[in-house]
């Protein structure tokens, strides 16, 4: 009896500590892909700028939410930032638009088809967003999180199961799952049931004869901006409350969502979620310390006397980069058929 | 004056000079065919009718007015549709989808139009929910038929329809065109298989480099020595 309970806490430990983080995580890194994603197949280029787009973002949230709290508007219970997400989303789409005006547009006037020009362009407007965030918060960490910090707490869970082992449900979790599942869903709709949404398709399928059927390219691409504003800023205010906001910590993520995106297969949507949550269960598998989950499992004479731990947490960096390496060698298109990148 | 007329249409690549003083045109509900050697500027004449590419001097007019100075997409507005030598389908789209995004530009209901081209290729209907690139050859080109058809144009382009195609969907695709010619829309065509294009057709040009060297009917094109010798093989 009391080794199916063990069981049972070990997967309750392996929910708390893996499963639900890896979840939110792959959520939120699926969101940044997915708009990294958009971004590949209408303007041609691999956007490197966004990450601390993710931190502009969320920099926005932090600015309105602190605004709105002072001034007392604020729902018990829900985190402020949620609500000032709107605000910041408008501040988003103008802030990208304006790039798109003074940087991209130039390059797409003068045809240069190369993903590398974009590239290059990209890594411009990454400094300078990256810049401006530190210049208006600052380079340290903080927290912007308010309202009720867990749906259910590892206390709570334990009354409730009388297990030994408990599982907490952040609201941060909660509520990054939800809207991903929300987001997607409605990006989804939005490329196969609409009107633009399949011109947008038509466009990245094949530009010259988009434009021969009447397609306005200045349309799509400022609808495909306004999509990556509303993923960019959603994604870097979940990643957030769920791990604080430091810049340099979104500059970084660049890394894991570049290699959602390969591993899906550049240009597929479905391709960068499934990449997404792939990067983000390895990550965390690989690093986390096995040693109490073992526990419960093995019988006490073999029990471990170490961690059990994989990989060390500073170097989960290095994981998205061997799961690139990886795929690139063996399946260079990606799990979902994508583009053979340098085309 | 024809329904669609390019006249005396001078055009270059850069400083390449292309076309010198060229001259075609078709009426509507008939078939007017380019054709002539390699580098003879067939494509660039109809890249000029559509507005790709600027001429340096002439002009062209559709059904009496000068459309010279619109951009591609007016013309396309005013009628003209064009169907693009190669990637002239949206390959991960839907037949349907195709279609639908042929018809984009209009702001009226486009089934009746969609009807009326699955009518014309009934094979697209049982295919519409499949992709564009998992069709035949002879398939994609009806899906690229049918796209250039959604905007109910009164002339279609099309630059070498048959380019790389067995002999058998080549006479699929001509008994296609004589169908669009029918519906009562001028066609123009470059082709490149000579000989069949102008059975088929009722004007026709030949191009040799850049100028007008033949023009005449289909038929007294292909009984003229010359021409049979000169572009037909013997």
């Amino acid at each position: 009896m009391s080794e199916s309970i063990d069981i049972i806490n070990a997967f309750a430990l392996l929910t708390n500590f893996v499963i639900l983080p890896a979840l939110s995580y792959g959520s939120q890194l699926a969101l940044g892909a997915l708009a990294v994603t958009l971004v590949y197949s209408i303007l041609r280029f691999s956007n490197f700028a966004q990450g601390d787009s993710m931190a502009f973002g969320t920099m926005l949230t932090i600015i309105i939410s602190g605004y709105m709290i002072s001034r007392g508007w604020t729902i018990t219970g829900v985190p402020t930032a949620l609500l000032a997400i709107p605000m910041a989303l408008i501040g988003m789409s103008i802030y990208l638009l304006t790039m798109d005006r003074l940087v991209y547009r130039y390059y797409r006037k003068i045809k240069a088809k190369q993903n590398i020009i974009g590239i290059t362009a990209s890594i411009g407007v990454m400094f300078v967003t990256g810049g401006i965030v530190r210049f208006v918060l600052g380079a340290s960490a903080q927290r912007f999180g308010d309202g009720e910090r867990f749906i259910f707490s590892v206390r709570e869970f334990k009354a409730f199961t009388g297990l030994e082992q408990g599982i907490a449900l952040k609201t941060s979790q909660f509520l990054t799952i939800t809207v991903a599942i929300l987001l997607v869903s409605f990006l989804f709709y939005f490329l196969q049931r609409t009107k633009t949404g399949k011109a947008m398709r038509a466009y990245s399928d094949n530009t010259e004869l988009a434009l021969l059927s009447g397609i306005d390219p200045d349309k799509v691409v400022r609808i495909t901006w306004l999509l990556v504003a509303l993923f960019t800023t959603i994604a870097g205010t979940l990643y957030g409350l769920d791990k604080g906001f430091a810049p340099q910590q979104y500059h970084l993520l660049l890394l894991p969502i570049f290699a959602s995106v390969i591993v899906g297969g550049i240009g597929s949507p479905i391709g960068a979620i499934a990449g997404a949550f792939l990067v983000a269960f390895s990550e965390i598998l690989l690093t986390y310390a096995y040693k109490k989950f073992l526990i419960y499992l093995l019988p006490l004479s073999m029990h471990p006397n170490s961690l059990v731990q994989l990989i060390g947490t500073e170097y989960k960096y290095a994981i998205s980069f061997v799961i690139l390496v990886i795929v690139l060698i063996i399946k260079p298109t990606g799990l979902f058929k994508g583009k053979v990148l340098d085309e | 004056m024809a329904y669609l007329e390019g006249n005396n249409l001078v055009a270059s690549y850069g400083v390449v000079p292309i076309l010198h003083e060229c001259s075609v045109g078709v009426e509507k509900g008939e078939l007017a065919v380019i054709v002539g050697p390699n580098g003879a500027g067939k494509s660039t004449v109809m890249r000029v009718l559509l507005g790709m590419l600027e001429a340096t001097s002439g002009s062209v007019t559709l059904d009496g007015k000068d459309i010279s100075m619109l951009s591609t997409q007016d013309r396309i507005n005013h009628g003209l549709a064009f169907v693009p030598q190669t990637k002239n389908v949206f390959p991960s789209m839907t037949v349907e989808e195709n279609l639908e995004m042929g018809g984009f530009i209009r702001e009226d209901d486009i089934n009746k139009t969609i009807d009326e081209v699955y009518e014309l290729f009934p094979i697209l209907h049982e295919k519409r929910k499949q992709l564009a690139m998992q069709l035949s050859g002879g398939q994609r080109q009806q899906v690229a038929f049918g796209r250039a058809m959604m905007t109910k144009p009164s002339v279609m382009l099309l630059d070498e329809p048959t380019a790389g195609v067995s002999p058998i969907v080549m006479d699929e695709i001509f008994s296609n065109i004589l169908d669009v010619k029918k519906a009562g829309m001028a066609v123009l065509m470059v082709e490149q298989n000579a000989q069949q294009a102008l059975n088929i057709a009722d004007k026709g040009y030949v191009l040799v480099s850049g100028r007008n060297e033949h023009t005449g009917t289909g038929r007294d094109l292909i009984n003229d020595p010359i021409v049979r010798k000169k572009f037909l093989g013997g």
